[in-house]
């Protein structure tokens, strides 16, 4: 049986780990190698690095240090921000990432994730969608990586989501903004509706404080892959401690 | 000498850099003397059935493949390349080594397609390929097009419907998920393919 993910996100800055919480006020939290060597030894299941600032400020990531990555990972990992042409995803994959992720690029141009998924495949084409909840429905944000640039669409996330896996998205990581950085658990209510209404692989992004919000994450609203920052940098959960316990809990999950 | 055909697929990067952390250097190169040349040789893939073999054939190699009597492996879309086709993008013919045809994953409640993650073999009788693998291991797949279980399948999966993981035919092996992005039991593969354990 398909074991359920854990997935560590770093979100790089400069060539440097950092994290803020709410998108808001980033910290330093360490080299990029060390932190992926890190994990790797601890067990994760994959690794996304997020170029937080390449999408709003109109530039791709570096290559140079997704190299000096995937000589050390012998796990998959995800490259994200600013990827908005052919070139430039194709640039990464060979660099040696495995999946690249697009988000406010996918909004200015829906095209390109079929362009994407014809060129290399679906199954590394990854939709990054940040959400953020109003008046009891879920609304896409655009430029998220700085808060002076941060911006509505016109898509409700539900939409968005459905509209990329038609284009050929070949999994979703939704972030739940109203969760990020607060520690009070993953948005399941609106994971669940939206792993409802997809076929492709749903990662939950946004809100892990403590290892109970992967068991619920996992079994109420069913998402294949579980995503979190600061609890792993910060050394508030251990990746073999949660692993240990989900596996107790009768999870599916690589030891 | 280790050669990776250079097929122009995305993941052949990670290919060589999983060989040099064993130790191992390789050659990428789509020059067909070389690669006949080579004691073994991996024939990487990421992307679709169709771009695939039109980058085989753009670079002559679609004959040198099928030709080569040393050890191959292909990983991934390189594993699904050996079989007769695939109906990705409306029906492929490719290398036709093994008998088969690739078709798509069929999706229902509960599996999620592209099959993305980490999973676990059975096997029959113990292939040389996983010699010194532990049978619960998990291998890191990624894929929506998977090869049909028959008579040359070593280990198979299990995503919704049943599926060749690990196929091989004389020379020929093929594995469906990536052992140079599957741990500690992808690098013992690795290993155990390039000390000549097929």
């Amino acid at each position: 049986m398909l074991a359920r993910r854990i997935i560590p996100c770093l979100d790089v800055r400069d060539g440097r780990v950092v994290k803020g919480t709410q998108f808001r006020d980033h910290e330093d939290v360490g080299d990029i190698i060390e932190l992926a060597s890190r994990y790797r030894d601890e067990g994760a299941d994959e690794l996304v690095f997020y170029d937080i600032t390449a999408s709003s400020d109109g530039r791709t990531v570096s290559t140079e240090w997704v190299t000096r990555v995937a000589k050390v990972l012998d796990i998959p990992f995800c490259v994200a921000g600013g990827i908005r042409s052919l070139d430039g995803a194709r640039e990464i994959l060979h660099g040696g990432a495995d999946k690249i992720s697009i988000n406010s690029p996918a909004l200015e141009n829906p095209a390109l994730i079929g362009e994407l998924a014809r060129e290399f495949g679906s199954q590394c084409v990854v939709v990054g969608i940040d959400s953020r909840t109003e008046d009891g429905d879920y609304f896409v944000k655009q430029y998220t990586g700085d808060p002076t640039k941060t911006r509505a669409t016109r898509w409700r996330t539900l939409d968005w989501a459905v509209e990329a896996q038609k284009l050929g998205a070949g999994e979703v990581v939704l972030n739940c903004m109203n969760q990020d950085g607060v520690r009070r658990g993953y948005d399941l209510v609106q994971l669940k509706a939206l792993r409802a209404l997809l076929h492709i692989p749903l990662v939950a992004s946004g809100g892990a404080g403590e290892i109970s919000h992967f068991n619920d994450v996992f079994r109420i609203a069913g998402v294949d892959g579980a995503l979190a920052a600061s609890v792993f940098h910060k050394g508030v959960i251990a990746i073999p401690k949660l692993k240990e316990q989900l596996i107790a809990d009768g999870i599916p999950i690589r030891p | 000498m280790l050669a990776i055909v250079d097929s122009g697929g995305a993941n052949i990067a990670s290919v060589r850099f999983a060989l040099e952390r064993l130790g191992v250097q390789s050659e990428l190169t789509a020059d067909p003397a070389v690669i006949r040349a080579a004691e073994r040789v991996i024939l990487p893939g990421v992307g679709s059935a169709s771009e695939g073999m039109k980058r085989l054939r753009a670079k002559g190699l679609v004959d040198c493949v099928r030709g080569l009597t040393q050890p191959v492996l292909g990983v991934c879309l390189g594993m699904q390349l050996l079989f007769e086709e695939s109906e990705e993008d409306g029906g492929v013919e490719t290398l036709g080594l093994i008998p088969g045809k690739v078709a798509l994953l069929p999706n229902s409640p509960g599996i999620t397609v592209p099959h993305m993650g980490w999973n676990t073999l059975l096997t029959g009788r113990k292939p040389a390929l996983l010699d010194g693998v532990e049978p619960e291991a998990r291998f890191y797949f990624v894929h929506s097009y998977a090869a049909p279980v028959n008579a040359f399948t070593v280990a198979s999966c299990t995503h919704g419907t049943p599926f060749t993981a690990i196929v091989q035919r004389g020379n020929f092996s093929g594995a469906q998920f990536h052992p140079e992005r599957s741990g500690p039991a992808g690098a013992r593969l690795l290993q155990n393919f390039v000390e000549g354990r097929v």
